[in-house]
């Protein structure tokens, strides 16, 4: 017999994995329908980030705020984004979450406090410290967690915005996804500093994990947020992590050596999650039903976003301003 | 009626809506207990305190942005940026983000934020703090523009900007910070409508800022010898007021645009292009545009009354058109 202790932490592992699942599949069939040129413009993956989208969002309460990056398609879908609508905006459909006017890099949805993946590295960060003053300012106890990579490190924003929130004592979770990559290039060549160096700088708290173990992301998030829904002021969480896909889909990743690839691999956070699952007596047969399940959802999404009709030029060009009540 | 300043219109409109509206916050470079570079926050901390009236680290960049998220998630920052040369450090917050967040997620929200910068010279202040970059911004799709020109306008347009569900730079002149004018607190100015402050039958002035005392003082001059000169304050370049400008001009026929910004590629090329499209059969001349010269605002006094447009020059175009 499972304790209830272990019983409560399966069935949140059986979340995650879920959750990770779902993003998974979701950036394979992107990969695969963008090399078949079926989505516009490019994109980024976050295949081997999924732990990270997944951990830091099942912390998160409904009003808590949102902020992520181009690499931003498993947050978004970790909060619960329609899938329907996010399949129809990565595709450019009338019927996408942002009517197909923003795409992969710039999705939003303000009813799930998802306040913006962004197209700027960095940008997302200092409108997250502002949604964070905005629920300090309104005591409305929520909070607001800026999504960024390593790269955005080196952004000047990010070092102004530490420094605001710590002013401010602002309800706001910096949460560095680590890949070692700034683009195309190592982050240790391209950044000379660190970051808890740089959150000590501020008087800032900072924690680093293993940002390919679900659990230990999703508890170190859970910690920290409680620590900000106290007042105790803005943290910083890096989680460590690995990127399996290039900058964006199409690049060919000269820059890589293959041994640094297999590495990241062999730490693949589905995998450790499913061989936790095991060890937690979940039957093989649940695993793969759920991953039956998830691969029917994507499926039915991608099927809906192909017959959706294009965005329509008229209603756009008409929606720049808010309208004005006659 | 009061007789106000500027300045203080612009202090009234934040403290009224300010009191009006709870989630009306001011942020900014030394807005709270220094009152201002310009003293135009003074006494507002006093009254709403800190959580209302933000001192913010030099960070025009972050504190942009902030107030970006501010108004996604509730709140109608009003920011300053202490010159409007400083905007440059900001651009990314502001032709990025506030500008395209309705567009880009679907107008499933608004950024209901004021950027309060001011612009101009005149004080020897030099390259860097003297500019007068509002084409800049007036380019970018998702931005509303204002420049007032008087107490009663700078009172107005900052209720009507505050009020406003999309992000507005609100651009004062140092220069007219001191001025007096009559405030009537109920007046409402839309954005977007301009005002004949003079009305003549020989030719149209379209101004807007510091240069409509130029061009009112221009117009007096060439009353003296018969010459009407119609006056409008364009008040919002963004949008601008096609509607009274085209009326004006279908009367007189002939057109100067005038501003204290450099002429090329400015809001007067803008307008003169519009009316070259859209009003040519109304036109006996062609528009002609006066601005400054095509270089960096210059630092010493005499060097920079070379630079400004002045009632002289405007007269230059005048003839000009009138010829």
């Amino acid at each position: 017999m499972k304790s209830q202790k272990a019983l409560a932490q399966s069935d949140q592992l059986i979340t995650l994995y879920k959750t990770m699942l779902l993003i998974r599949q979701v950036e394979l069939t992107l990969a695969r329908i963008f090399a078949d040129g079926e989505v516009p413009g490019f994109i980024h993956l976050c295949i081997g980030q999924e732990a990270v989208a997944a951990g830091v969002t099942s912390a998160m309460q409904q009003g808590d705020t949102l902020a992520t990056t181009h690499r931003g398609h498993g947050h978004v879908l970790a909060r619960g984004l329609d899938l329907d609508g996010f399949f129809k905006e990565i595709m450019g459909r009338a019927g996408g979450i942002c009517q197909g006017r923003g795409g992969s890099m710039h999705i939003a949805d303000m009813r799930l406090g998802i306040i913006g993946a962004n197209g700027i590295v960095g940008a997302g960060i200092p409108i997250s410290v502002g949604s964070a003053l905005a629920m300090k300012l309104r005591k409305t106890g929520s909070i607001a967690v800026a999504m960024f990579g390593d790269g955005a490190m080196a952004e000047g924003v990010f070092h102004e915005s530490l420094n605001l929130a710590a002013l401010l004592k602002l309800p706001i979770l910096f949460v560095c996804e680590n890949n070692g990559w700034s683009e195309f290039s190592r982050t240790e060549k391209q950044f000379s500093g660190k970051l808890n160096k740089m959150a000590e700088a501020f008087g800032i708290g900072h924690r680093m994990v293993d940002g390919n173990n679900v659990l230990s992301v999703a508890n170190a998030a859970s910690n920290a947020m409680e620590r900000l829904r106290n007042g105790e002021g803005p943290s910083v969480l890096e989680c460590l992590t690995h990127r399996t896909r290039g900058h964006f889909e199409g690049d060919a990743q000269k820059y890589r050596t293959e041994t640094e690839v297999k590495e990241g691999l062999e730490r693949d956070p589905l995998t450790l999650a499913a061989v936790a699952l095991q060890q937690a007596l979940v039957p093989s047969e649940e695993i793969l039903k759920m991953q039956a399940q998830i691969e029917a959802l994507v499926n039915t999404a991608l099927m809906n976003a192909r017959q959706d009709a294009p965005a329509d030029f008229e209603v756009a060009v008409n929606d720049v301003y808010t309208p004005v009540e006659a | 009626m009061a007789l106000i300043r500027y300045a203080h219109a612009i202090n009234q409109a934040l403290s009224d809506a300010m009191s009006a509206d709870e989630t009306v916050i001011v942020l900014g470079e030394d807005v709270a207990q220094a009152g201002g570079s310009f003293k135009v926050t003074r006494g507002l901390v006093e009254i709403f305190g800190v959580n209302r009236v933000i001192d913010t680290p030099i960070s025009e960049s972050t504190i942009v942005s902030a107030s970006v998220g501010a108004a996604m998630s509730g709140l109608r920052p009003v920011v300053e940026i202490m010159f409007m040369d400083f905007m440059t450090l900001a651009m990314d917050a502001v032709v990025n983000q506030a500008a395209k967040a309705r567009f880009m997620f679907g107008g499933r929200t608004s950024v209901p934020m004021v950027v309060r910068t001011p612009h101009g010279g005149g004080l020897s202040a030099g390259p860097q703090h003297s500019q007068c970059l509002e084409a800049w911004f007036a380019h970018v799709p998702g931005l509303k523009v204002v420049c007032p020109s008087s107490p009663q306008d700078a009172y107005s347009l900052l209720r009507s900007s505050i009020e406003d569900s999309d992000p507005v730079i609100f651009i004062e002149h140092k220069g007219l910070y001191a001025n007096r004018g009559e405030v009537d607190t109920a007046l409402k100015v839309p954005i977007g409508i301009a005002k004949v402050l003079r009305e003549g039958r020989d030719v149209t002035v379209v101004t807007y800022g510091a240069t409509v005392a130029v061009c009112l003082a221009a117009a007096e001059k060439l009353s003296r010898d018969g010459v009407e000169v119609e006056v409008i304050d364009l008040r919002s370049l963004q949008p601008w007021d096609e509607r009274t400008v085209f009326q004006s001009i279908a009367k007189t026929h002939r057109v100067v645009v005038v501003h204290e910004a450099v002429q090329a590629f400015g809001i007067g090329a803008e307008i003169a292009a519009r009316i070259g499209e859209d009003a040519f059969d109304e036109l006996d001349a062609p528009v002609i545009r006066v601005g400054a010269p095509f270089m960096p605002v210059p630092f010493s006094s005499e060097l920079e009354k070379r630079y400004a447009v002045n009632a002289e020059s405007v007269i230059r175009g005048l003839r000009k058109v009138l010829a």
